[in-house]
């Protein structure tokens, strides 16, 4: 059986964990097995719904205190939960909650691990999962050579599918262990559209010369609804927030649509962004490196061009 | 306090990625070496930070690698640090990682592991979560503040939709992003101070690697730029709608 730990944050599942599902359900077809879920803690969902994206049960570990995460506690009782229910391949998202507990629940369950998948596993000949390595600048493919495996799916990267079905929903007892941790505050980031999910992303290097200028590329972002990003000299110089620097050293992205605007194109900028299915570039130099993992490039200056290209989307979604 | 930084040797971030032997084997020719730049630029100089701090803290760096990581790991002695230990061992299977270093761990009575977020060859961010079972420890990802008094540590992570701040009791395992210190740059008197700091060189314990790299790829190239006119930005909105539909 396929197990896919289904995260939440806010009580909210988590799109990362819909997708994981969805991944989770395609390897169970592979291997002709069920597709169950296991989610921790309380959510405003209906988890009946799950059944959408591919599971057949939803096993609910119904309890407050695990609404935040704490590896230690999350780990034991995930790896207690996918023994009793004899789970053979484990799925999470590679995201910030399943980086933090998927290994651990591997080492519990004494199972080999690749995260950072980015396709279906290849069981023909064993069980192969490619990852993404060198941020982004290559693949392995990774066998995994123990009887139970576990998955972590990289974001927007398998998609999300759909699939007509109600999934029945269980309560699932197993003792929670002591919190390890003490949460003492929450600062949440409001009504911005978290990097790592967002499908369109507008992003800002050095060229737009200080954070008086982000307007326009906010305006941008907004027409789109899209996420924003930046360079990491924009982040480390404060015009920009640190969450948003991607990049080999910041966060590493692969929406449908990256807009880079006044950003050169280094080699560690493309390493966190290079997976984006169409890159738009903005620059005023013909010869900026990144026109060449560019789909579509616009030379010129960013302060002219991009109130153009807002205007010009604006216009196409009052048409349609 | 004795706290552990866990140091790992990378490729330059400007290294050709490049494989040989049938795309079975990274291509080292050439390569600059670096120590990965979250457990460099975080880690490690937090740890520093401490000491600084408190003057009888202990910091201890391992590494898992062969004898090339040897100059990876005076340079991190350079910075700061008492002493190294490396497990004489190349294996890129985490499990075998975490456990070897957790062999050192449980010898060495740590209150505290740091290790950075993630290294940016394989990108796996495994070792603090898999050290955390192995030692059935504490552990906090991502974590870009930490302080200590006493016996209980602060820190501040990024979690799904924010930032939050917990509490934990020693002994435990971070891992260090942005935010935790600002790089440094290694003085001279450091680099003369790590020449003689001890390095223990230690045989691996019999760990069972639970996975195997089969083959790389390289992603493939872009079939080439599409020039758009700067004044025809409805042919851009256009293309972006029919031709590559992500609008
Ligand atoms: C170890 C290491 C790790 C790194 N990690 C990262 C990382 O994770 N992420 C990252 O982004 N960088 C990273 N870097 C830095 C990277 O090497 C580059 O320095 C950085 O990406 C450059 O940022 P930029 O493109 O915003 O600025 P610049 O390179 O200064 O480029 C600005 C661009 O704006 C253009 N421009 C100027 N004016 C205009 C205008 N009016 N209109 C249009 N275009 C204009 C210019 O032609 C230029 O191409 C790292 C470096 C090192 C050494």
């Amino acid at each position: 059986m396929v197990l896919v730990y289904i995260d939440q944050a806010d009580q909210q599942i988590k799109k990362a964990s819909l997708e994981a599902l969805s991944y989770g359900a395609a390897i169970a077809k592979q291997l002709g097995c069920a597709t169950e879920a296991l989610i921790a803690g309380t959510v405003k969902e209906n988890l009946a719904e799950l059944g959408n994206y591919g599971a057949q049960k939803v096993h609910q570990l119904k309890n407050e205190a695990l609404n935040s995460l704490d590896v230690k506690a999350h780990s034991t009782i995930i790896a207690a939960a996918a023994k009793s229910l004899n789970a053979t391949v484990v799925v999470f998202a590679h995201n910030i909650n399943g980086k933090a507990i998927a290994p651990a629940v591997a080492v519990r369950l004494g199972a080999g691990i690749v995260t950072g998948a980015c396709s279906l596993p290849n069981t023909q000949n064993g069980f192969e999962v490619t990852k993404t390595v060198f941020s982004g600048k290559a693949f392995a493919t990774i066998k995994i050579e123990t009887p139970i495996k576990v998955i972590a799916i990289n974001q927007n990267s398998f998609g999300i599918q759909n699939h007509n079905q109600a999934a029945s929903v269980e309560e699932i007892n197993i003792p929670i262990p002591a919190a390890s941790i003490k949460i003492t505050k929450v600062e949440k980031i409001e009504g911005e559209i978290p990097l790592t999910e967002a499908n369109l992303v507008v992003s800002g290097g050095r060229g737009l010369k200080g954070p008086e200028n982000w307007g326009i590329l906010l305006d941008l972002a907004k027409a789109l609804g899209a996420a924003t990003a930046c360079s990491r000299p924009v982040s480390d110089s404060d015009w920009r927030p640190h969450h948003e620097h991607v990049g080999q050293t910041g966060i590493q992205i692969a929406p449908n649509l990256y807009i880079a605007i006044g950003i050169s194109g280094a080699i560690q900028h493309l390493a966190g962004v290079n997976r984006s299915k169409t890159i738009v570039v903005i620059n005023k130099d013909p010869e900026a490196p990144f026109f060449k993992a560019a789909d579509y490039g616009v030379v010129g200056d960013a302060f002219e061009i991009v109130p153009k290209l807002t205007a010009a989307i604006l216009k196409m979604k009052s048409t349609a | 306090m004795k706290i552990l930084v866990c140091i790992s040797k990378t490729p330059d971030t400007t290294a050709k990625i490049a494989f040989i032997e049938g795309n079975t084997k990274f291509d080292e020719s050439g390569v600059q070496w670096i120590i990965n730049p979250y457990d460099e630029w975080y880690a490690l100089v937090r740890a520093i930070e401490l000491k600084e701090k408190d003057p009888s803290t202990i910091i201890h760096l391992v590494t898992v690698g062969g004898v090339e990581a040897e100059p990876i790991i005076r340079k991190a002695l350079a910075l700061g640090g008492d002493e190294a230990i490396r497990i004489d061992s190349n294996s890129n299977d985490s499990f075998t990682v975490a456990n070897e270093i957790a062999q050192v761990a449980k010898e060495g009575a740590y209150d505290l592991i740091f290790t950075g977020k993630e290294t940016i060859d394989y990108n796996s961010a495994c070792i603090g979560s898999m050290l955390s079972a192995l030692l059935d420890l504490p552990f906090v990802s991502l974590a870009d503040h930490f302080d200590v008094t006493g016996n209980t540590a602060t820190i501040k992570r990024e979690i799904e939709s924010g930032e939050e701040t917990c509490e934990a009791t020693l002994p435990m395992i971070v891992s260090c992003q942005k935010g935790m210190a600002e790089q440094r740059i290694p003085n001279m008197r450091g680099i003369m101070a790590a020449r003689t700091k001890p390095l223990k060189v230690l045989t691996p314990a019999a760990s069972t690697a639970t996975t195997s790299i089969q083959i790389f790829d390289l992603p493939p190239t872009k079939s080439g730029v599409k020039l758009i006119d700067p004044e025809n930005m409805d042919e851009l909105v256009r293309l972006l709608k029919e031709e590559a539909k992500v609008i």
